[in-house]
């Protein structure tokens, strides 16, 4: 096939338009994945962020072109997930969640941290939610859900 | 705890984790199928200028210029006063005014020929200088009991400025509103808002259509904090004015850029006071206070009407004289900020304490402690405290916490070395609720419930969920009162046209005001409950009997009903090799009566805290020479990650306030006021003192950190 090849949401597809496109203007845009927020398109606030190979990164620095080959995890697939369960749960029972506009990023960024480190430290969790700018919480609860995640979620990671 | 405030699952949470709630940039189309056309603002290059032409590009078919002329109203935007409009006038304010909207289908396209624009200028002088700036928009002056004879009397006197920078409210989803003209001739606008109902009046009177012909819809918001309070109403009447000429619907989403430098800020200001002191105690403040409007009027007299009440801070004083003006200045306009002029004020009489405290050699705890207020004391404006004042017990809760009396003698010792530790206090309240008798003469506000035939019952208000949890917070006092499961009870962001104007979501009224609205009106609706048919209940805002009214004209009687109280503290380590700060920790305890929901009011508490240390640190952005904002993206406007302050704790007391529903007070903007004068009384501590380091502005940075400390050394 001629275009772009990946792997979105565990299904393939080929993009056909410009290699120069904005990965998270394609994917609000063309795939309408619109969990994939715009916070400022520079790399710095993590509302775009997606897992790319199972790395959390920022869609809106990475040009259609770097995707080719690879495979992009954003919340409408990883919501399908056990995984994606336990951490709503404990969102939930935190109140995590205020105004949301960060959360799926936020939610992507935790499955980032866990997925290699099945049991962080506060520390560890702090650092790792670190690219992605919440203004509400204060990341007490952010961080406490995640931790309370790991505790709860032996074996799912 | 009571009932009421044990934790349930937010109604948002399921839809806004699994990323299905959708934001105004997330429509793909609108609801009825139609293309949304891309609006983007032509904002003004120079701070002040004659506007003498634009000369536009050749534009495609499909693509449009919007401006003043288009306005089928008036070119005047709803606020306070009138004199913000919708696209400029004959001449440009600041910079970034906005002087037109190109339209069309391709957003890439229109952001082509919007740079293709030319527009030529006559460059007038712009004002820049908050201190010589010499229009005010709002002159203030209040006091009671004898400022001269006090100064006279005085044992020692006093004088020291205060400077107190911009914060940007940095909420994540940037401003964003849309207009769709509607089949029976209505213009249908919604977006990312706090006060659906400003919205309305704001473009209803653009448009000329009085208020039946449009109606506005709250989209979920990501985030507010006070700046999406008066600016939508702007945005608002832009695409409006668009959506009304190209006869499509118009969406116009800021960038973050153009979000950081071009809309509403916090008031930078500059605070003179003038403290009389004898016998060890202070016996008159004398408060000067001029906050940095912008081009602009917008909301700068109720900001600055809060900020000059709390100018005293939360002492009992006998004489006190206050004077605030709002000085125009040819800089982007200030707005509403969580705090609303009061973190301002509040950090200069509370560092104004601390030194008087140093210079006393009395420990500043103990010399505020000795000059609280309590219950009885009457206020700045001759209105009382009312209820009981918790200051001294929450004090108390946060030296528990970490040891705050003992540290704070402790580390004013002479200490060595590269690490220098300080910690410091503050206690502020926050006046809960509209200032003055605007909710009884301005707002009125009113709610309903209505209850359908299968029992599901239904909220009808127009506050809007913005992240503080009305959506579920309502409902829940609602299905409390009339004993049915929460799951029955629904609050859907509110429209104009079928909801009520229960007032805008701003100074912490929504919870206090509108609950209390809504736990009577479920009262209601249970004694009158008929099974299997619909019913409707309404209430209406009775101010509360205990009042001692307020006049606006020579600021005098109850500016609140009751207050929110804060204690914090805030322990730093500061690097003199480097600069940065360390915060070991922050400690706060909060008094906003009863939490109606455990986890939202601590998560309320916990944000607001982070952002009161972020505006006292990192949060630094300022204007040049010219008079343009040059710290408009993430990389030059830092606000904290999850890595700054990682012991924050935040603890709740709790005075009930019978008039608020099951003893809630106004939470949201409390938390936020406490931790700028806290942070910098540590870091001063660790410097050193106010004797060789005296700090007095906000934010403080590492740079500013270093320099000071190189003082000394040089």
């Amino acid at each position: 096939m001629n275009g772009i090849n990946f792997k979105l949401n565990g299904k393939d597809v080929c993009y056909e338009g410009a290699a120069t496109e904005r990965l998270l203007d394609v994917l609000r845009d063309d795939y309408e994945l619109k969990s994939v927020k715009c916070g400022c398109k520079e790399g710095e606030c993590g509302a775009c962020a997606v897992l790319i190979d199972g790395v959390l990164t920022n869609s809106c620095c990475v040009a259609m072109g770097a995707v080719d080959g690879h495979e992009i995890v954003t919340v409408e697939g990883y919501r399908e997930t056990a995984r994606f369960a336990k951490l709503s749960e404990k969102f939930a029972e935190l109140s995590a969640v205020q105004c949301g506009f960060c959360i799926p990023g936020m939610i992507l960024a935790a499955e980032a941290i866990l997925s290699v480190n099945p049991h962080p430290t506060e520390d560890e969790v702090r650092e790792g939610l670190s690219g992605n700018i919440c203004r509400c919480t204060g990341y007490n609860a952010i961080v406490n859900a995640v931790l309370n995640a790991a505790k709860e979620g032996d074996g799912l990671w | 705890m009571k009932e009421i405030c044990k934790s349930i699952r937010k109604k948002d949470h399921d839809p806004k984790i699994e990323g299905r709630s959708v934001y105004v940039d997330d429509y793909v189309t609108t609801a009825d199928g139609r293309e949304i056309l891309t609006g983007r603002l032509l904002h003004s290059k120079f701070a002040k200028a004659r506007v003498l032409g634009v000369k536009l590009p050749e534009l495609p078919d499909g693509y449009t210029y919007v401006d003043a002329s288009d306005i089928p109203g008036d070119n005047n935007v709803n606020i306070v006063l009138d004199d913000t409009p919708v696209f400029c006038r004959d001449t440009v304010e600041y910079i970034g005014e906005p002087i037109g909207m190109l339209v069309g289908p391709d957003k890439t396209v229109v952001d082509r020929l919007l740079a293709e624009i030319e527009v030529t200028y006559e460059e007038l002088e712009p004002v820049l200088d908050i201190r010589t700036a010499d229009e005010s928009f709002f002159n203030y002056e209040f006091g009671h009991g004898d400022v001269e004879k006090a100064f006279a009397e005085a044992d020692k006197v006093y004088e020291e400025e205060f400077l107190t920078g911009y914060q940007d409210q940095t909420y994540l989803e940037p401003q964003g509103m849309m207009a769709e003209p509607e089949a029976d001739g209505r213009m249908f606008v919604h977006g990312s808002l706090q006060c659906a109902y400003y919205v309305h009046g704001a473009v209803a009177r653009a448009l000329g259509t009085g208020p039946d012909g449009v109606h506005i819809l709250q989209d979920v918001t990501g985030g507010g904090f006070g700046g999406k309070e008066d600016f939508p109403s702007i945005i608002g009447c832009q695409v409006a004015v668009a959506a009304k000429k190209v006869g499509k619907p118009v969406r116009c989403v800021f960038d973050r850029r153009e979000d950081l430098e071009f809309t509403p800020k916090r008031h930078p200001s500059l605070c003179k006071y003038k403290v009389a002191v004898k016998d060890g105690r202070v016996t008159a403040v004398d408060a000067d206070v001029r906050f940095n409007a912008g081009g602009y009027s917008t909301l700068s007299a109720v900001v600055l009407q809060r900020g000059i009440i709390a100018a005293p801070g939360v002492y009992d004083i006998p004489n006190v004289h206050v004077t605030g003006k709002a000085v125009k200045t040819n800089t982007n306009p200030c707005g509403a900020y969580r705090g609303f002029g009061a973190p301002q004020t509040f950090f200069a009489m509370e560092m104004m304490m601390s030194h008087i405290a140093q210079d006393l050699g009395e420990d500043s705890i103990a010399f505020k402690e000795r000059h609280f207020v309590k219950q009885g004391d009457t206020t700045s404006t001759n209105g009382k405290y009312h209820f009981p004042v918790p200051v001294p017990a929450m004090l108390g809760e946060i030296d528990a916490l970490c040891d705050l009396r003992k540290k704070h003698i402790e580390y004013r010792k002479p200490q060595t070395g590269r690490y220098r530790r300080g910690i410091g206090f503050s206690a502020v309240f926050h006046g809960a609720g509209f200032t003055g008798s605007g909710e009884r003469d301005l707002i009125k506000a009113t709610a309903k419930l209505r209850k359908y035939a299968d029992g599901t019952v239904e909220v009808l208000a127009s506050n809007g969920d913005i992240g503080q949890g009305v959506r579920t917070t309502f409902p829940k006092i609602v299905a409390h009162e009339l004993n049915i499961p929460f799951e029955r009870v629904y609050y859907n962001h509110p429209d104009t046209a079928r909801v009520p104007d229960s007032g805008p979501t701003v100074a912490s009224r929504s919870l206090m005001i509108v609950g209390e609205l809504l736990r009577r009106a479920a009262i209601k609706l249970r004694d009158i409950w008929q099974e299997g048919v619909e019913q409707e209940v309404e209430e209406h805002y009775k101010e509360p009997d205990f009042m001692i009214p307020f006049y606006l004209d020579r600021f005098e009687g109850d500016a609140y009903p009751t207050y929110a109280w804060a204690t914090s503290a805030v322990e730093v380590e500061v690097d003199t090799f480097t600069g940065l700060v360390n915060i070991l920790g922050a400690y706060g305890s909060f008094d906003v009566g009863t939490p109606v929901d455990y986890n939202i009011v601590v998560g309320q508490m916990e944000g607001g805290f982070l952002q009161g240390l972020g505006y006292a640190s990192i949060e630094k952005m300022d204007y040049d020479g010219k008079g343009r904002i040059r710290n408009n993206s993430f990389t030059d406007y830092l606000v904290p990650t999850s890595m700054d302050v990682p012991n924050m704790k935040a603890v709740m007391h709790v005075e009930e306030y019978p008039d608020g529903p099951y003893g809630a007070k106004g939470a949201g903007e409390l938390p936020l006021v406490a931790p700028p004068p806290a942070y910098i009384e540590a870091v001063e501590m660790a410097l050193g003192g106010a004797k060789v380091h005296p700090l007095n502005r906000i934010p403080f940075s590492t740079e500013d950190v270093i320099l000071e400390w190189n003082k000394e050394v040089l």
